[in-house]
């Protein structure tokens, strides 16, 4: 783990207002971050199974995608969102922690292409994934 | 715009005080209409995505959308009761949203079918012309008797 990546993770955690909103932190082992959204009564978007609100969900693999983002590009300013596909597999349990890892498929010098995978108890039974575009530098 | 039930127009405006996240995100009704439904996220500052500009964060607008797909969903399946879960959203933000400022959107479900409904959603902060997010959505529909 490099200092800077910590650093910039740390930074991107707790200077985001919504991310605490979410109350959503991580952890690095290396250059491999975890996302972690633990359970909480605000995040619910179905009261009956209880399960997590599908926006929480988009919203918590995005911000997985741009906190990896951030950890690989120390240097650089916070990427903006072009477009995101988000397949729900399974209903995101409301009682359960869940957590993400991202895989930056490609980096280039103005666009990265992120995959992010969600799941709770088991990780190989992933609720959630999420494919998406992000652009670099702040152009627009 | 044509009216939909009155009893379905009452579900529809507590549809974001009774559901947990859309009450934390201080979302508002606007309107429903049959298959259509429009919401609202007022800015707050505990919700910004940018502390530098203090734009609303993307993560709203996600919910947003994916919110007030789900009213457009139930305002095409009328009054029979029935629960519904997110298939898949695709989401392009054409930009961002002006600092401080609050997000509406609306909806259409123009298919449902017994099981699936597909929705289009737009979002935007200003002038409706002027885009700041749309979404396009497949839902699962589970209705008691099918």
């Amino acid at each position: 783990m490099t200092t800077a990546a910590a650093e910039q993770l740390e930074a991107f955690l707790s200077r985001v207002p919504y991310i605490r909103f979410l109350g959503m932190q991580a952890e690095l082992a290396g250059d491999e971050m975890t996302a972690i959204l633990p359970a909480s009564p605000h995040l619910i978007g179905n009261t009956f199974i209880p399960a997590l609100h599908g926006g929480v969900i988009g919203a918590f693999l995005e911000m997985t995608a741009l906190a990896q983002l951030s950890v690989a590009e120390p240097t650089r300013r916070l990427p903006k969102t072009i477009d995101v596909t988000i397949e729900y597999l399974r209903p995101g349990r409301g009682g359960l922690t869940s957590y993400a890892r991202a895989d930056l498929r490609k980096v280039g010098r103005r666009i990265a292409n992120v995959h992010v995978e969600a799941w709770q108890e088991d990780r190989d039974k992933p609720f959630a994934a999420l494919r998406g575009h992000f652009l670099l530098r702040g152009e627009d | 715009m044509n009216e939909v039930p009155a009893a379905f127009r009452e579900i529809a405006e507590r549809m974001v005080e009774v559901t947990p996240q859309a009450a934390a995100l201080g979302l508002r009704f606007v309107s429903v209409a049959p298959a259509r439904g429009s919401l609202e996220a007022p800015w707050r500052e505990d919700l910004v995505g940018d502390p530098d500009t203090g734009v609303i964060a993307s993560g709203v607008v996600t919910t947003l959308l994916d919110h007030t797909c789900g009213l457009a969903m139930a305002a095409a399946a009328g009054t029979e009761p029935f629960s519904t879960a997110t298939l898949d959203l695709r989401i392009d933000y054409m930009r961002a949203a002006a600092p401080r400022t609050g997000v509406t959107c609306e909806a259409h479900c123009y298919k449902i079918t017994r099981s699936i409904g597909f929705v289009r959603a737009e979002a935007w902060d200003v002038d409706r012309s002027d885009l700041v997010a749309t979404a396009q959505a497949a839902f699962i529909l589970n209705r008691p008797n099918a």
